[in-house]
């Protein structure tokens, strides 16, 4: 087979391939002398990869191009990880979210305890109080009756502690193989209490950023299981509800009103994808420092074995937080006193210059960009 | 962290700056030669700290990168066929050939699983003995041991269902192609810390003598690349070129023996070509006669693919020191991550990839901010130590 540039594959793109990259020039005209002779053709996925659901910018482009323009409105074009909506005079948080987790065990947790989470958590992040959910269980044929009580009763003992009840489901059943041994989704409803105005869109400049603890210990704790990868001191995921911490952080004494600004929990993707679309929806520049960052030393060491970085891998039992610069000291004590924000750090603020990106302070002095992920993050060769 | 902390300390870092200016005259241009320096480069921003007329520019040293489109293509058409599982590196993964990329195949269906070791393999060829298990065997002398390892165990335990896709470069043979090329512009280089581990670092001597280039082999940490690059500075301004060992905690002069032995016994030294630089002579090793049953270029119908490469695209002269990422129009904008356009932005080891991951694409608005938030807050105390 002799392979040389055909036609079809010299054929310049209709569109630039980046999206979140705005550029000046007309694509056309920098397009057709550059590709002339180049055998690479530029892609557009036509099918589904991996990288659609890692929350980075494939996910974005899905988002953009596929679901906005079909179910635009006001309220989704907010893109926040819920809707928040006045009904009969109630401020109501709601939200949805799947979980496809595998292995469906692993160390510090299981599938039921993160659709319990994940969901309470997206409410938790608008400061709504969660209040009721629903599950759908979509279950693979040969499925161990026995895993699915343990995962049910993970979530009742998870709804039990975040403080939120079951009030409707749905049971589906695939053949073997049209499945992963079971699918699970989880849709939300809380109430915001009066006052509170949380969204992304709210970060200005001079506002601290607060982490709430160790970041990307979930995501190297199924790394390590899926890929059987053992290292010194197993890694735990921190998945938690992260309500009670919210709670406490809304109830910070002598507060000043509308101190908390932004509240996202940084999952798929880690803490530099969050902070960037915070950045790009507020369209103000952050500024971290990487020493101030927590990281635990298992996770960095896994991190570092494998060529990954931990601010870009997931959590499921943390928050960042932007916050008034003036209640920053007390935010940050406030929460120190709760069991899930025992190691928060204030780990950069938000700045008026470059706006829509999130640069970071390296250990040695330097200074890098923290762009958002781009697809999956894979271990590096060498 | 223990071992980590100790070379990311930002007061030393500055000590050997104050030190670089002190000794420095005139301007050098320096190449680290290992993609995982250039990663570490500009992930720390270690460039934007260094004297005036110290330039670092990147070398080949990114295996994914240099591995030839052609071979790429190679790899594609076996793991496309229904009786094959393929087993690659993840960040091959990404790397796109004539036709999409490995995750494209496996979201057609095909079986393509990112392996940590190539060992792994044995296990899932143990798992499916109906399938062939192929693994893209590519690298510098850093990975041949490993890969070498893969072979001779399957040679060893007489599994029919295990072969290698091997596209294998060595590194003192690129660098004599840099040297000897009348562009070149390179003066001095911080050598592979992880290749010199296998290797040892007596091919270098010769080298160094015969274009009178200081190699200073060198590791990965910040304080390592400082430290190596003020040594390669020293012998310049004094006149030196000799091969000199930052690395010591990690490696001496003669190597791992037992590796090199491995290496021997299932590789041989053969021309190789290099994506972007084209064919090398004697750079690269390719299966012994004796492991033929286990080389999946033989056993598989692909011989006869040949792509050639893009001749627009500058990656080869960025992988021989001549151009940086900026200098191409491409860069940032029409060629990215997620779709390449050539060698060095498809590993996150090639130096475009490092400067796109780290956001040099991006242009921070706030006139010169990545500038002017450096050298003050280099010793501004973290709010909270954090790190455990």
């Amino acid at each position: 087979m002799l392979r040389r540039s055909t036609e079809a594959e010299r054929k310049p793109m209709a569109t630039p391939p980046d999206t979140t990259n705005e550029q000046q020039e007309a694509p056309e005209a920098t397009v057709s002398p550059l590709f002339g002779s180049c055998p690479i053709p530029i892609f557009e996925h036509k099918q589904i990869v991996l990288g659609h659901g890692s929350g980075g910018k494939l996910t974005s482009d899905l988002i953009d191009k596929i679901f906005l323009p079909a179910f635009r409105n006001p309220i989704l074009d907010k893109l926040d990880d819920q809707a928040v909506l006045t009904i009969a005079g109630a401020r109501l948080a709601f939200t949805t979210d799947s979980f496809v987790v595998t292995p469906i065990f692993f160390p510090g947790g299981n599938i039921g305890h993160l659709a319990v989470h994940g969901t309470v958590n997206d409410l938790a992040m608008s400061g709504a109080q969660p209040m009721y959910l629903s599950a759908a269980f979509i279950l693979e044929e040969g499925l161990p009756v026995d895993d699915l009580r343990r995962i049910v009763e993970s979530m009742r003992s998870a709804a039990e502690s975040a403080g939120v009840q079951f009030v409707t489901g749905d049971t589906k059943v695939v053949d073997r193989g049209k499945g992963d041994q079971v699918f699970i989704t989880t849709t939300g409803i809380g109430v915001v209490p009066p006052g509170v105005n949380i969204s992304a869109d709210r970060a200005q400049p001079g506002d601290a950023i607060l982490l709430s603890g160790y970041i990307g210990d979930h995501g190297m704790a199924i790394m390590s299981q899926r890929e059987g990868l053992e290292f010194e001191g197993a890694i735990e995921s921190d998945c938690a509800s992260l309500n009670s911490l919210v709670a406490a952080m809304l109830a910070t004494p002598s507060a000043t009103p509308d101190f908390l600004h932004c509240l996202r929990d940084p999952t798929r993707g880690g803490a530099a994808t969050t902070l960037n679309e915070i950045a790009k929806r507020a369209n103000v520049g952050m500024l971290l420092r990487e020493q101030s960052i927590p990281v635990r030393e298992s996770v960095r060491g896994a991190c570092e074995v494998l060529g990954l970085d931990p601010l870009y891998v997931a959590n499921e039992g943390k928050l960042l937080a932007v916050v008034r610069a003036d209640m920053a000291q007390a935010v940050l004590d406030q929460m120190r006193t709760h069991p899930l924000g025992k190691e928060a750090a204030i780990i950069g603020g938000v700045v008026a210059d470059h706006p829509g990106m999130v640069l970071m302070k390296t250990e040695i002095g330097g200074t890098r960009v923290l762009d958002i992920m781009f697809g999956e993050q894979l271990p590096r060769i060498c | 962290m223990k071992y980590l902390d100790e070379y990311r300390d930002g007061d030393v870092a500055n000590k050997i700056v104050a030190e670089m200016r002190r000794i420095q005259t005139r301007p050098w241009v320096l190449m680290e030669v290992c993609g995982g320096q250039t990663h570490s480069i500009v992930k720390n921003g270690i460039d934007q700290l260094l004297p005036e007329g110290v330039e670092l520019v990147h070398g080949p040293g990114c295996p994914v990168c240099v591995t030839p489109l052609e071979m790429i293509d190679k790899a594609h058409a076996i793991a496309r066929r229904p009786d094959v599982i393929f087993c690659s590196f993840g960040d091959m993964l990404r790397v796109p050939g004539s036709d999409g990329d490995l995750f494209t195949i496996k979201s057609s269906g095909g079986d393509v699983r990112v392996v940590y070791s190539p060992l792994d393999c044995l296990k899932i060829a143990r798992a499916n003995p109906a399938k062939q298990i192929v693994f893209f065997a590519i690298g510098f002398e850093t990975t041949a041991p490993a890969n070498a390892m893969l072979a001779w165990r399957a040679r060893e335990e007489r599994m029919t269902n295990v072969s290698l896709l091997v596209s294998h470069v060595l590194v003192p043979p690129a660098l004599e192609a840099i040297l000897a090329s009348p562009e070149n512009r390179v003066q001095g280089f911080l050598g592979p810390g992880h290749v010199c581990a296998v290797m040892g670092y007596s091919e270098y001597i010769p080298i160094s003598a015969r274009y009178k280039a200081p190699i200073v082999v060198a590791g990965f940490e910040p304080l390592d690349i400082l430290e190596a690059t003020l040594m390669t500075i020293k012998q310049l301004e004094e006149g030196r070129a000799v091969v000199e060992n930052q690395y010591s905690r990690v490696l001496n002069q003669t190597g791992n023996l037992p590796a090199q032995q491995l290496i021997g016994k299932v590789f041989e030294v053969s021309d190789r070509k290099w994506r972007g630089i084209g064919t090398i002579p004697l750079s690269g090793y390719r299966l012994r006669e004796e492991i033929a049953a286990h080389d999946a270029e033989k056993l598989f119908d692909v011989a006869e693919i040949v792509t050639l490469e893009p001749e627009i695209c500058i990656s080869g002269s960025i992988l021989r020191g001549i151009k940086k990422p900026h200098d191409c129009p491409a860069f940032g904008t029409l060629c990215n991550p997620q779709h390449p356009l050539g060698a060095t932005m498809v590993s996150a080891e090639g130096a475009c990839a490092a400067y796109y991951a780290y956001g040099r694409h991006l242009k921070p608005q706030g006139a010169d901010a990545l500038h002017r938030i450096a050298p003050a807050a280099v010793h501004a105390a973290p709010v909270n130590g954090g790190r455990a």
